[in-house]
């Protein structure tokens, strides 16, 4: 389905829900092609290759809401979705706040190129693919005997969709993605099994970069972890390095969500413009970035993408507020969706802020673990190394770090000069002070 | 958007969960089949029907998957409907639907294999996404089965009334009584959220040794979401059931209960202080607490793991590893529970497999691949989340047995620990076997007494050594009644976990270092 024939068909839904009762419709139709190929033992494990469609239809009658998707795009059976939705919603109850987004909200739809899309995605021939895929496994078998497992991969697709309101919202996206993987596993002379891997991706494929340098990384970081322990509780210093897991930026996002905020489940509700964090956290969130991997012109509501700064130097400055949601709180929308985030960045890199640290824990990663949004409460699992006297001592894991949001993003003391790029989040490292550590 | 990397979680339910599913008022059957017997008493010619096709279409597409050679291929029809209702201020408001229709094509040949699916079932498409499945093989071709054979299934899931038979209006009123029964529950809460959600899946499935099977397969969870103010301070907690179920399932009785346990649960977080944390006894309250089992564990047996050496288990089969008393299970064919399956997604057996047996590593879980891999046959732990994804070996219900002594007698034997009841999520990096379990509530114990709740703190472990310093088993068995969805290589799947009181001779408990 190529475009005209995704908004032909829309336009089409969308009529027929209304001649079914509906009062207003959206609707978004997309497809995609993707291909994965896994490497082993040098030869290829796994190779599938796809196409798929699907189609979502929001009904909003007196108050009134269902959501419904299906794939089977044939005009019969549509016909018939259409027609039960509509009958289904009418049982649910009546909420004077659900709605089509004013139409004074989708002005200002920018016309731009995001660079999401690479023209030469179709060029790409199975073979490149299979050759990446393969190097970084070669790569990375030729780099240490204690490997006992290694996989690699490679992936792309492409992805494509409209979304079409009944009171005046149109847009379209269409963007490639590509990446490969590689991870190893190596044996320690106690049975234990570290490992270590890289991913990497890009919108384009001449993003990705040398196998090289990914199957180096992978390999290091397992036989860094050999002889990891945990060690003592108590309270260290701190350095999230980032590329670590994004555990205790995502907690951040629970409370700053107009649901939250509605439903009493934030520890940040009264708190907007007032200072809560350390002033070195300034957090913006950016969809215009070229290639970023969540860069785009609208969002779920058809609000057009506005560049916002949502923490400046500490400040809470907005909340991440839906349609459905300000009119429920009775405020004016900011927009429910982020898409990537930008940081305020600091002069030093991550060696330079080790090199500063008495008796601190470098985090590498983070396992498991979960937030409480409506206390701030935090406790997760990690990896990483000892530090002293700005020394890398040893590897450590089994190990818990835990406390409030507020206080833990208020002893933040230093940014990195370091963004990780390939994340829609694109955070440095950070240096914190006196972070509860749980261990033996 | 990225691949995930080989750590394995296991996410309880929880706020926002996946809602896209469709209400069974939607007799959607793409293919036109609409007038057909009740689900659980179609044959495999109804299966047939519904999916439009036929033994001589399925051998077509075998014979054209099996063109480039491949020791073998498996064909997996799917057709699910499902919906979910959410409850918010008071008000049923909300209503999410999916109809997912489609057939996935796999060529084996050895350890390689090749997939492709396809949304549209023609003979003509499957034919396609065979010919692209078979570009895994390698050398000269081989012939389809002669004929299919039907492999009949037991009915693990026996339910009454269908979901395909409710309309929402039936489902409504049992979120709005939930609702009343929390708001009612206790003066403190504020805010009460439901959802419910249903699937009903239809699945036919066929392979090159010439067999075919059929399940239907009908799935309901609910969670009560609570939120409590005291003197300006919230707490929120949930608690949610479900399993394989229909709709007589929601009893009165069990609607009071839910909503009971929602908001005790919530309201004892006002007497929870932080805890200082560290390395301590911890009691594991019968039920939930098997996810323990179902990350220090469950994830190191299943067999991709050992048969590429990345497993800590991968050379421990008849090794001792745990206590005599210690008996781990994973059992998919417990009647009516989330993790059970009539049938695998490979066309196996479904059966209860004995992990560890009186403190040795008996066996891996298998799928098909495993199975030819270490000569021995499948488990029926061949898994897959739907007609996009290759089946991997993935646990069901997994549990410990009961063992010698009485939750009194474990909870007396600790002078300073923990009693963990309630979990929201874990997840393990297997080659090491760090795992990890997130405690929603729980309580201090103190001189052989439950004292002061406890909530939001993460426990970690290393599975192994975890194993060998369980050091008490009680003999009240519970499976938890709700489960979970556990995620692995990119796939979701449905599981339930279960365990009687145990004891943990030393294990990290987050909170304050102090």
């Amino acid at each position: 389905m190529n475009k005209n024939e995704k908004l032909e068909l829309a336009g089409w839904v969308i009529a027929e829900a209304k001649k079914n009762g509906a009062d207003e419709a959206a609707v978004n139709v997309n497809n995609s092609r993707e291909i994965e190929i896994e490497f082993r033992e040098r030869k290829i494990e796994k190779l599938q290759e796809s196409t798929q469609n699907g189609l979502s239809l929001a009904i909003y009658t007196k108050g009134r809401y269902s959501n419904n998707s299906t794939n089977d795009l044939r005009r019969e059976s549509l016909g018939r979705f259409v027609a039960e939705s509509v009958a289904m919603t009418k049982y649910l109850g009546e909420d004077p706040y659900r709605s089509l987004p004013d139409p004074k909200y989708y002005k200002g739809l920018k016309d731009i190129d995001l660079k999401n899309c690479d023209p030469g995605y179709q060029q790409v021939t199975s073979d490149q693919r299979v050759k990446m895929a393969a190097a970084l496994e070669d790569e990375a078998l030729s780099l240490s005997d204690r490997i006992v497992s290694c996989s690699s991969s490679f992936s792309d697709g492409m992805y494509e969709s409209v979304k079409v309101h009944s009171n005046g919202f149109e847009g379209s996206s269409r963007s490639t993605f590509f990446s490969c993987y590689v991870d190893v596993t190596i044996k320690d002379d106690q049975g234990g099994r570290p490992n270590g891997w890289d991913w990497k991706g890009g919108r384009y494929f001449g993003d990705l970069p040398e196998p090289k340098g990914m199957a180096r990384f992978a390999v290091d970081r397992a036989l860094a972890k050999l002889g990891q322990t945990k060690i003592e509780s108590g309270v260290y210093e701190m350095i999230v390095e980032n590329r670590a897991r994004t555990s205790l930026l995502g907690a951040l996002q629970g409370p700053m969500s107009g649901r939250n905020l509605q439903q009493k489940n934030s520890c940040l509700e009264g708190k907007l413009g007032q200072k809560v964090f350390s002033d070195k956290l300034t957090v913006i969130d950016d969809p215009f970035i070229e290639g970023g991997f969540s860069s785009r012109l609208y969002d779920s509501d058809g609000f057009p993408a506005r560049r916002r700064v949502l923490i400046d130097k500490g400040v809470l400055k907005e909340f991440v507020i839906d349609w459905y949601y300000s009119r429920k709180l009775g405020v004016e929308p900011t927009g429910g969706n982020i898409s990537n985030v930008v940081f305020e960045l600091g002069n030093r890199s991550l060696d330079e802020m080790v090199k500063d640290m008495k008796k601190g824990i470098l985090v590498n990663g983070f396992i498991g673990g979960n937030s409480n949004s409506t206390t701030g409460d935090f406790s997760f699992g990690i990896t990483g190394t000892l530090v002293e006297d700005g020394k890398l001592i040893k590897p450590v894991n089994e190990m818990n770090v835990s406390g409030n949001l507020l206080q833990t993003w208020s002893s933040l003391i230093e940014m990195g000069n370091d963004p990780y790029m390939y994340s829609s989040l694109r955070r440095p490292s950070m240096y914190f002070k006196d972070i509860s550590f749980t261990g033996v | 958007m990225g691949k995930m990397t080989r750590r394995e979680f296991m996410v309880a339910g929880a706020r926002g969960m996946a809602v896209v599913s469709i209400p069974l008022i939607f007799k959607v059957d793409p293919l036109a089949a609409l007038t057909g017997p009740a689900a659980g008493s179609m044959e495999l010619s109804d299966y047939y029907q519904h999916f439009g096709v036929d033994a001589e279409v399925i051998r077509q597409v075998m014979a054209a998957a099996l063109a480039k050679g491949g020791d073998y291929c498996d064909v997996f029809f799917e057709h699910n409907v499902s919906s979910s209702i959410g409850l918010e201020d008071n008000l049923v408001n909300q209503a999410f639907t999916n109809v997912d229709f489609g057939v996935g094509i796999r060529v084996v040949e050895g350890e390689q294999v090749g997939y492709s699916f396809t949304e549209e079932i023609t003979p003509k498409a499957m034919k396609l996404a065979a010919k692209t499945a078979a570009n895994i093989a390698h050398e000269g071709s081989n012939a389809p089965p002669a004929e299919l054979k039907f492999h009949g299934t037991p009915s693990y899931y026996p339910i009454q009334t269908s979901w395909e038979d409710v309309g929402i209006d039936s489902k409504i009123p049992l979120l709005l009584k939930l609702n009343e029964k929390m708001l009612a529950g206790d003066p403190r809460v504020i805010r009460s959220q439901v959802w419910f959600q249903d699937f009903s899946s239809y699945v036919l499935i066929a392979n090159s040794a010439g067999r075919v099977a059929c399940d239907f397969q009908p799935m309901t969870r609910m969670f009560a979401f609570c939120t409590a103010e005291e003197n300006g301070r919230k707490e929120e907690n949930y608690e949610g059931i479900g399993g394989r179920r229909g709709l007589e399932y929601y009893t009165p009785e069990r609607i009071d209960r839910i909503a009971g346990d929602a908001v005790r649960k919530t309201v004892d977080l006002f007497k929870a202080e932080p805890i200082p944390g560290g390395e301590m006894e911890v009691v594991l309250a019968p039920g939930k607490a098997g996810i323990l089992l179902h990350e220090a564990i469950g994830h190191g047996m299943e067999a991709d793991s050992n048969r590429r050496g990345e497993s800590i288990f991968a050379d421990k089969i008849g090794k001792k590893v745990a206590e005599n008393f210690v008996t781990i299970i994973d059992d998919g064919t417990i009647p009516n529970y989330r993790g059970s399956i009539n049938i695998d997604d490979e066309g196996y057996d479904t059966e209860k497999t004995y992990l560890v047996r009186n403190g040795i590593l008996e066996t891996y879980m298998h799928d098909y691949i495993s199975s030819v891999y270490y000569k021995v046959k499948p488990t029926g732990n061949g898994r897959r989340q739907s007609f996009r994804h290759v089946p991997i070996p993935r646990m069901t219900n997994t549990y410990m047995d009961n063992g010698p002594h009485t939750p009194e007698e474990i909870v007396a034997s600790v002078k300073q620990g923990l009693y963990a009841e309630s979990f929201t999520n874990g997840e393990v990096n297997i080659g090491p076997g760090d795992f990890t379990f997130y405690l929603k509530s729980g309580y201090l114990i103190e001189n052989g007494k439950l004292t002061k709740p406890v909530k939001d703190v993460n426990l970690i472990g290393n599975g192994p050594d975890v194993l060998t310093k369980i050091v008490m088993v009680g003999n009240d068995l519970k499976i938890e009644e709700g489960g979970g969805t556990c995620g692995k290589g990119g796939q979701w799947a449905p599981v339930t976990d279960g365990l009687p009181t145990a004891k943990v001779s030393a294990i990290t408990v987050g909170g304050s270092s102090t």
